[in-house]
């Protein structure tokens, strides 16, 4: 990469980081146990779809990336708030948010 | 100056760039959850500011109003009701840590990999302007995108208030005693 593209912002910088924020997510959702951990690194995984959603939007010069990401917003509030009633749910029957102390179907 | 004026934009990028990353590692590295939901709120932030940059305002503002406030506060609100302080505190590193790392490394660098060999080296100048522009004149991103919400997207947008509505009844029955 040379100079000039690290001062030239383009959409390649927001893929990147967005890569990078998606890369987080993923390793907090598979290395963390605490059931709101993992809640919010899929947060953080959302963020990072959306991320690519806007760049692509203002490099096509498209409207469609945007309301796209209106969409993924709203899946994403909903997400949280059933995630977050089933992880209440689970600490009422059990005292835990522990996602490994959930091992009825294991065998 | 004439380098702010020049690279204003870039370092604005990089500053936001790295407030996102760094909330982000402090989500999955704290090992108290409510450092962990600050930490979030930063990444949320940094990205609402870095759609700011992208020339998309009002999906920026939708990502403080939603993420910043509604999602942030049930999660704070959620981690004070558990009070998880006293719960045990989940060890940071346990076996399946390099096993995560391992997948998460291998995910981003395979995409990496095959985004950079297809990558046709598009122009990295967008365009602005086509973004506030609606039915031919300009006006705000916000009426644009409404523009183009309610005239070309009606039905998704009918089908996101079910969805919604459907998420709500869930969540009460969810939380409900039984």
């Amino acid at each position: 990469m040379s100079l000039a593209n690290v001062w030239n912002v383009g959409t390649e910088h927001y893929l990147a980081l967005s890569l990078l924020l998606f890369g987080i997510g993923l390793f907090g959702v598979i290395n963390r146990r605490n059931l709101i951990t993992i809640l919010m690194s899929i947060e953080l995984m959302l963020n990072a779809v959306n991320l690519n959603l806007v760049a692509f939007s203002y490099q096509r010069g498209d409207l469609l990336g945007q309301v796209f990401t209106v969409f993924t917003i709203t899946v994403a509030a909903g997400e949280a708030a059933v995630g977050l009633g089933i992880l209440l749910a689970m600490f009422r029957l059990r005292q835990t948010t522990r996602v490994d102390s959930a091992q009825e179907l294991e065998g | 100056m004439s380098f702010l004026a020049a690279h204003g934009g870039a370092i604005l990028f990089y500053l936001f760039a790295g407030l996102a990353l760094a909330g982000a590692v402090g989500v999955v590295t704290w090992k108290s959850p409510m450092n962990g939901a600050l930490s979030l709120l930063v990444t949320f932030l940094a990205v609402a500011a870095l759609f700011l940059l992208r020339h998309a305002g009002f999906v920026g503002i939708v990502q403080i109003f939603v993420y910043g406030g509604g999602i942030m506060v049930l999660f704070l609100f959620v981690i004070m009701l558990v009070n998880l302080n006293r719960l045990e505190a989940s060890e940071r590193v346990w076996r399946q840590t390099p096993w995560a790392l391992l997948l998460s490394l291998l995910f981003a660098g395979v995409v990496g990999v095959v985004a950079r060999a297809n990558w046709a080296g598009v122009s990295t100048s967008g365009s602005a302007e086509r973004l506030r522009t609606f039915g031919g004149e300009v006006v705000g991103n916000p009426q644009a995108l409404a523009g183009d919400l309610f005239r070309n997207y009606l039905l998704p947008f009918e089908i996101a208030s079910l969805f919604l509505l459907v998420a709500m009844i869930g969540a009460v029955v969810l939380g409900r005693r039984e």
